[in-house]
């Protein structure tokens, strides 16, 4: 009988440890995040963001007891399905922040937007939950994912550039980035190249630029291939060509780029320079608690947890009134790290855009800088599809 | 085979019915979502342990069966057909025609010669649906809904659909079981015992060994659909070669060869990922060296240390 | 909005060189890193999946010691012993249990190895990538083109490979040691037979092939980032190169790695040009795109077809 009763023992244990009690002042949130494999790191730098806040804000949000549950999604989307929906019945939380990638978003945005939490994205802003299907449910305090490259596309049109050449991984989030680019841009596109996800020696690709000679060089490739990327540009010479980028030279990726980096230009949406009190104390607590520079990634989820904290002072601490909480939710009446900061009326951020730099620290840190606005006060294009009020 | 050596699968099967039950007294939502999860899984292992165990065919490209199904039930639904049954036999089909012309290459070559080759194709199907933006691409692409059973939207319920999904299993786990002891079956176990002597007795390889791929690839692909349904989203990522990896390691760590023990390997490997993300989120330094240790010691895997007697006809 | 595509690049016989050269040096360093799993694989008939982590392993090594030391010679000189003193304890704590074991459990226990040093990594040192500094007497570059710098340290890359090779392939063709290896390759139960400690020649591959997955991981981490799961990819590459050229091969190892590096490049660089010939402009990039990953695997596909086991397979 051994097999047997082995079986039903764990499952009873199992089903035994999954009983939670819910407390009445306290306030859940579940956190999922990807904190496996390369792109960990990002992860890593929202998950640690958040805390920050909540610590900074004593623990509470709010006015109530927080409690964050952290989940890592593995960047597989049917595992992220059912870790949410785990923090969803299981823990029974009250907010669902994350993820960083957007085909996760993409699987998790229709369980946590029919349950009866808010999902806060502080990283992936899909173009497909800013028009037609935006949901009331859902917020974003990043971007919608185009922004940024219309950043570096209406750059290198102000600057008057006559050719570019674009490179981006073949998926889904190159193509958007290409598209982005391409939307203030009205120069010639000497090459749209997309390389297989992964790959790691971009040589093939560096000789097709020498040879194209374009004014510019726009490239999205984030992660541990834009590691790669950098350094082998560089190697190869052709840094006279100015390197517009993005999520390829930012605060995950600097301290192995190093020097190579120095002068590549990227956009984004905050930079750790920024002059305000607030981002200065962010970044000056930030460093202490975890070493190292804080990107955008830290910083929206950062801005998710002050949000959720302004909008439950907003009902005074009444979790229960869904409706109250989306209203105070769609106030944003909270001090964004990024200075000003309020919600279209699809719920992704109108904010201010600015072009920035990888530069090196006194302190022989490396950190981006802020070197222009490109956009101010700026929403999203799909906006206008969005049927919301 | 004799009763006794089923008493295992029985058992099984019956927890596996009474978990709902028990799941009342947890988060029952969740639970019968992992559940339900766990039992498609275990119906993909369970065909690859067929191939596996009876075949001696190492497949590390096994996902991709899982997507093609999964995919089956995407371009179902874009074309307006919304019935589970009408979706799995397109699945059924498509994977079908998947293992006839991967099979042709690869059975050619043997040991991990075949194992590179099954790879390989698993791989040039994943990068073909992470170009295809139509589909989603990498991103990956949602259901509205879930696919309707006799007409109705019987399956959004989590009680029906768990249940739907061990039938499934139920049902798989007899047709296998059927197929080891027909006269196929046996053919098919002569040929991975000893080729040379199968073929002297006139038997050749080649056709039974496509027709197990055949058998395997479209319970896999049916497992498949299963999992557009239960997640109701569909992307690349199901068919990449680090989930061919794991059902492999489902397999193994269940003991190849007794069919039930796959099952059983999948439960075990998702339940304890399951549990152990509760206590850390370090789970792979713990279940790295718990798969490192059954690989040393438990020779017949999982169902060879709990059953020895009912673990199958492998050696 | 821009739709249409820009005119086809033209093909000069120096960008055509320049990518050939691209391929090559791709081909090398795959040939770096797969040499030490066609050793272990040929000679023991082990199904290593850790080999990937091994590379990982001895690019992190590198990372760390140039962080100590400062400099990339002293690292790569601390890394080796290192990496070998690794490989060796995963070989007593492992792998040795089982050598007699069907493939079976050797993926098995390799992927549980897998998946404790990709998390151990990211405990150790940190989720975010590293990087190795480049030493500075091969920092300097060499114009291939006008506006291409190829930098001297790949150049350097593809003499540490091409060495290796001749190396590799002198030890195990023209010493005792390597008669001994090739004997084990074809018949370790004769070898033994013979008197000869099996057990320590596996040991010996075992390690060296270790050291040598280390020193490509080490060689490599100047121009490639250094993170957690970097050998995941690169071991279904290197499976693929010693497939190709037939498990056991140093020979087949070193002209498969060129195979492959040289088609993946070109196809990258030429493929979607190649096909406008029969394509519009739009889907013949579309289609590039897509089949740019797949062409290895193709390749793998066509050559098993014709040989089933490898281009120079090792008879046993």
């Amino acid at each position: 009988m051994k097999p047997a009763s082995i079986l039903l023992a764990a499952a009873a244990a199992w089903a035994a440890a999954t009983v939670s009690a819910t407390a009445e002042d306290k306030v859940k949130v579940g956190l999922i995040v990807t904190l496996s494999g390369p792109a960990a790191v990002l992860g890593g730098q929202v998950r640690d963001g958040f805390n920050l806040a909540v610590k900074t804000l004593g623990g509470k949000l709010g006015g109530l007891n927080a409690e964050v549950i952290v989940v890592d999604d593995e960047l597989k989307p049917d595992v992220a399905v059912t870790k949410v929906k785990g923090l969803l019945e299981r823990d029974e939380v009250n907010f669902v922040v994350g993820p960083v990638f957007s085909n996760v978003l993409m699987a998790i945005h229709k369980p946590v937007t029919e349950s009866n939490a808010f999902l806060i994205s502080p990283n992936a802003g899909t173009s497909s939950f800013a028009g037609k299907q935006c949901n009331p449910n859902f917020f974003v305090t990043s971007y919608q994912n185009d922004q940024i490259h219309e950043v570096l596309g209406q750059y290198a049109q102000d600057k008057g550039y006559k050719s570019a050449f674009l490179l981006a991984p073949n998926y889904q989030a190159g193509k958007d980035a290409m598209a982005g680019f391409k939307h203030d841009f009205k120069g010639k596109i000497l090459d749209e190249d997309y390389t297989p996800l992964g790959q790691l020696d971009f040589s093939a690709e560096l000789a097709k630029i020498a040879a194209d000679k374009p004014d510019a060089f726009f490239t999205f490739m984030p992660g541990g291939m834009g590691v790669n990327l950098v350094k082998q540009y560089r190697q190869a010479g052709l840094a006279t060509i100015p390197f517009l980028s993005a999520f390829t030279a930012d605060e995950s990726t600097l301290p192995a780029e190093k020097d190579d980096a120095l002068g590549f230009l990227g956009g984004a949406d905050w930079a750790p320079d920024m002059d305000n009190p607030q981002s200065k104390a962010f970044v000056k607590a930030y460093e202490a608690a975890y070493k190292s520079v804080p990107g955008t990634y830290a910083m929206q989820a950062y801005d998710a947890a002050l949000l959720i904290d302004s909008a439950i002072k907003g009902t005074g601490g009444k979790l229960s009134d869904k409706d109250a909480l989306r209203a105070e939710l769609k106030k944003a009446n909270f001090t964004s790290l990024r200075g000003k900061f309020k919600f279209g009326v699809n719920n992704y951020p109108i904010q201010d855009f600015y072009l920035v730099k990888a530069a090196k620290r006194p302190d022989g840190k490396y950190e981006t800088e802020i070197v222009q606005r490109v956009f101010e006060d700026y929403a999203d294009r799909y906006a206008p599809e969005c049927m919301m009020k | 085979m004799t009763m006794r050596s089923q008493t295992p699968a029985i058992l099984l099967f019956a927890g596996l019915a009474l978990f709902p039950f028990v799941a009342r007294f947890g988060a029952q939502a969740y639970l019968l979502t992992l559940g339900a999860r766990t039992l498609i899984l275990a119906l993909a292992a369970l065909s690859l342990d067929f191939l596996v165990g009876q075949g001696a065919l190492i497949s590390f490209g096994h996902a991709a069966y899982l997507g093609i199904g999964a995919y089956a039930v995407v371009l179902a639904s874009m074309a307006g057909i919304n019935d589970l049954l009408a979706q799995a036999l397109i699945a059924v089909a498509a994977a079908a025609l998947f293992a006839a012309l991967t099979g042709y290459v690869s059975l050619r070559a043997t040991g991990v010669y075949y194992i590179m080759s099954t790879l390989a194709f698993g791989q040039m199907l994943y990068f073909l649906f992470v170009s295809l933006s139509a589909l989603g691409g990498d991103d990956g692409y949602t259901l509205s809904s879930r696919s309707r059973l006799f007409g109705e939207p019987r399956l959004t319920s989590d009680f029906a659909f768990y249940y739907l999904c061990l039938a499934a299993l139920a049902l798989a786990y007899v047709m296998l079981t059927r197929i080891c002891g027909s006269r196929f079956g046996r053919v098919l176990n002569a040929i991975r015992q000893n080729p040379l002597r199968a073929r002297a007795l006139g038997f050749r390889p080649f056709p039974s060994r496509l027709a197990a791929c055949l058998i395997a690839g479209a319970i896999a692909a049916v497992a498949g659909a299963l999992l557009a349904n239960q997640s109701e989203f569909v992307a690349p990522a199901f068919m990449s070669w680090q989930r061919s990896g794991e059902l492999l390691v489902m397999t193994i760590l269940g003991g190849v060869g007794s069919l039930w023990g796959a099952v059983l390997g999948a439960i075990i490997y998702l339940a304890l990922e399951e549990a152990l993300s509760l206590l850390t989120d370090q789970t792979h330094v713990l279940i790295g060296p718990l798969l490192i240790v059954v690989a040393i010691f438990g020779r017949r895997g999982l169902a060879g240390a709990l059953a020895p007697k009912a673990s199958g006809s492998a050696a | 909005m821009h739709d249409e595509v820009a005119a086809p690049r033209p093909v000069s016989l120096a960008l055509l060189a320049v990518q050939t050269l691209n391929g090559l040096q791709l081909g090398i360093l795959l040939f770096l890193i797969a040499a030490g799993l066609t050793l272990t694989f040929g000679v023991m008939n082990f199904v290593n999946l850790a080999h990937g982590v091994q590379y990982m392993v001895g690019a992190y090594l590198a990372a760390m010691f140039a962080s100590l030391t400062g400099g990339f010679w002293s690292a790569l000189a601390l890394t080796l012993p290192t990496a070998l003193a690794f490989g060796l304890a995963l070989e007593f704590l492992v792998f040795r249990w089982l050598y007699d074991r069907d493939h079976l459990s050797q993926i098995l226990a390799t992927f549980g190895v897998i998946l404790f040093m990709n998390q151990g990594v990211k405990t150790i040192w940190g989720a975010a990538p590293l990087s190795v500094p480049m030493p500075d007497a091969l920092s300097g570059s060499v114009a291939l083109m006008p506006g291409l710098l190829f930098p001297v340290y790949r150049l350097a890359l593809i003499a540490v490979g091409l060495a290796t090779g001749l190396a590799l392939y002198l030890v195990i063709n023209h010493t005792r040691v390597g008669m001994l290896i090739r004997a084990g390759a074809t018949n370790a139960a004769m070898v033994s037979a013979l008197g000869v400690d099996i057990r320590r020649l596996f040991m010996l591959v075992f390690g060296f092939g270790a050291m040598l997955a280390g020193f490509a991981g080490a060689m490599v981490a100047p121009i490639l980032s250094v993170e957690p799961g970097m050998g995941d990819n690169l071991l279904i590459l290197a499976f693929v190169v010693i497939v190709i050229g037939g498990i056991g091969s140093i020979r087949g190892a070193f002209l498969a790695a060129l195979m492959v590096g040289l088609i993946d490049t070109l196809g990258r660089a030429f493929g979607a040009q190649m096909l406008r010939v029969a394509l519009a402009p739009a889907a013949a990039n579309q289609t590039g795109r897509a089949l740019a990953p797949m062409l290895i695997y193709i390749l793998m596909a066509a050559v098993l077809f014709h040989r089933p086991s490898g281009l120079f397979p090792v008879t046993r």
